[in-house]
């Protein structure tokens, strides 16, 4: 099995949170702001990688009986571990997320990939498709935080987009509009990907 | 606080502030079970056990464990590995106790231990600086508010099965466009506390 397809999955096959649903929470809440999104998928994506490593690198030596709350302990080390950081060296994203960083730990995605990947493959493949999944969360939370907020804030990383007069859409930017947009994109996805699978079907026949 | 104080705590808790729709803790669960009315009421009843628990007793561990011997940079981990017990715990004796509880809840006890909503409301009353009363208030408003989020989730999402709907909607995205609108009909109580 090739690095390079593990890697490349996570980027559209099973991108999370619109193929894998898992990961919700922090998908509606901190995509408020592009910026806010990206911090909060790179949190994640650095979770993710070093939780992959260690729990591929422990899988022959943890029991299968007690592997979750394993898992969980190793999850939680590197989820201190980014909050930590994320205190010293960008504190204002730090607050901006605020009680989404410690909720790392119960991400879905993070234990779903221990489960599903790093522990049954050896560390080089699970690095990689810790990375795979990780930038591909990434890459959403970003281009939802972006969509949100143009839209309700009429502005791009804090740049401002539109005229003077333009009344932006609030509704994007607060809680409701999290799921409509969410829900959106979601079905947005579904039609592409549909639309894919139907050409590659007729290519094939 | 007096019981004035208190009403508009639990108010603001269960329908202003609601846990699921503006704060946006366990959603997983939320979209997961809410298919079925049966699944949606047991989830509901194991969050309020389970939350209220959890609550008291990460409240105890931050003030008289964390707190004393100065290592509070260790809470994420203690408070899930806490709750983790904690359902494993509930789970076992209420298996031998109240077999037909036991039954009722079922599988969704092990679930909750990746419900954030549970780990969320026991970050929020350290954060918030909460007394053990108010934690205790606190988290069985929460899970209420929880409870009546995904009870009228569950009734709205079972008349989907009697409308033609485009196939890109279908499951989660029509869902959660609907969660949408439930969470838009519960920012209109703001009004009642003052409009926050």
């Amino acid at each position: 099995m090739s690095l390079a397809k593990e890697f490349t999955k996570g980027l559209w096959e099973i991108v999370p949170p619109f193929r894998l649903v898992l990961g919700l929470c922090p998908t509606l809440a901190v995509t408020t702001s592009a910026e806010n999104g990206m911090g909060m998928g790179l949190a994640t994506t650095f979770v993710l990688v070093c939780s992959n490593l260690l729990v591929s690198l422990l899988r022959k030596v943890i029991p299968s009986k007690v592997r979750i709350a394993a898992y969980v302990v190793i999850i939680a080390s590197f989820v201190v571990i980014v909050e930590l950081m994320m205190q010293a060296y960008v504190f204002p994203l730090y607050q901006a997320l605020g009680i989404f960083i410690p909720l790392i730990v119960v991400n879905c995605i993070i234990l779903g990939r221990a489960e599903a990947f790093a522990g049954k493959n050896s560390p080089l493949p699970s690095i990689a498709d810790g990375l795979g999944v990780g930038i591909g969360y990434t890459i959403s939370l970003t281009v939802l935080g972006a969509f949100r907020e143009i839209l309700g804030n009429g502005t791009i990383w804090s740049h401002g987009l539109f005229w003077d007069g333009f009344e932006p859409f609030t509704f994007m930017v607060r809680a409701p509009g999290a799921f409509v947009a969410l829900g959106c994109f979601l079905a947005m996805i579904n039609l592409v990907s549909a639309k894919l699978d139907d050409r590659k079907r007729r290519a094939q026949s | 606080m007096s019981f004035g104080d208190y009403m508009l705590f639990i108010v603001s808790a269960i329908l202003v502030n609601n846990i699921l729709l503006a704060k946006f803790l366990g959603n997983c669960p939320f979209l997961g079970v809410s298919k079925r009315m049966d699944t949606a009421t047991g989830m509901s009843m194991a969050v309020i056990f389970v939350m209220v628990m959890a609550g008291m007793i990460t409240w105890l561990v931050q003030y008289y464990i964390l707190v004393p011997l100065n290592i509070e940079y260790l809470q994420t981990i203690a408070f899930i590995l806490v709750i983790a017990a904690l359902v494993q715990l509930v789970e076992i004796v209420m298996a031998k106790s109240l077999p037909a509880l036991y039954r009722a809840l079922g599988i969704f006890l092990p679930l909750i231990t990746t419900n954030c909503a549970v780990l969320g409301v026991a970050i929020i009353n350290i954060n918030e600086e909460f007394d053990f009363v108010d934690t205790l208030v606190f988290s069985l408003a929460s899970a209420l508010g929880y409870s009546l989020a995904l009870i009228l989730f569950a009734g709205i999402r079972e008349r989907f099965m009697l409308i033609k709907m485009p196939k890109a909607f279908q499951g989660t995205s029509i869902g959660l466009v609907v969660a949408g609108f439930l969470a838009l009909a519960f920012s209109g109580f703001a009004g009642l506390v003052g409009g926050h």
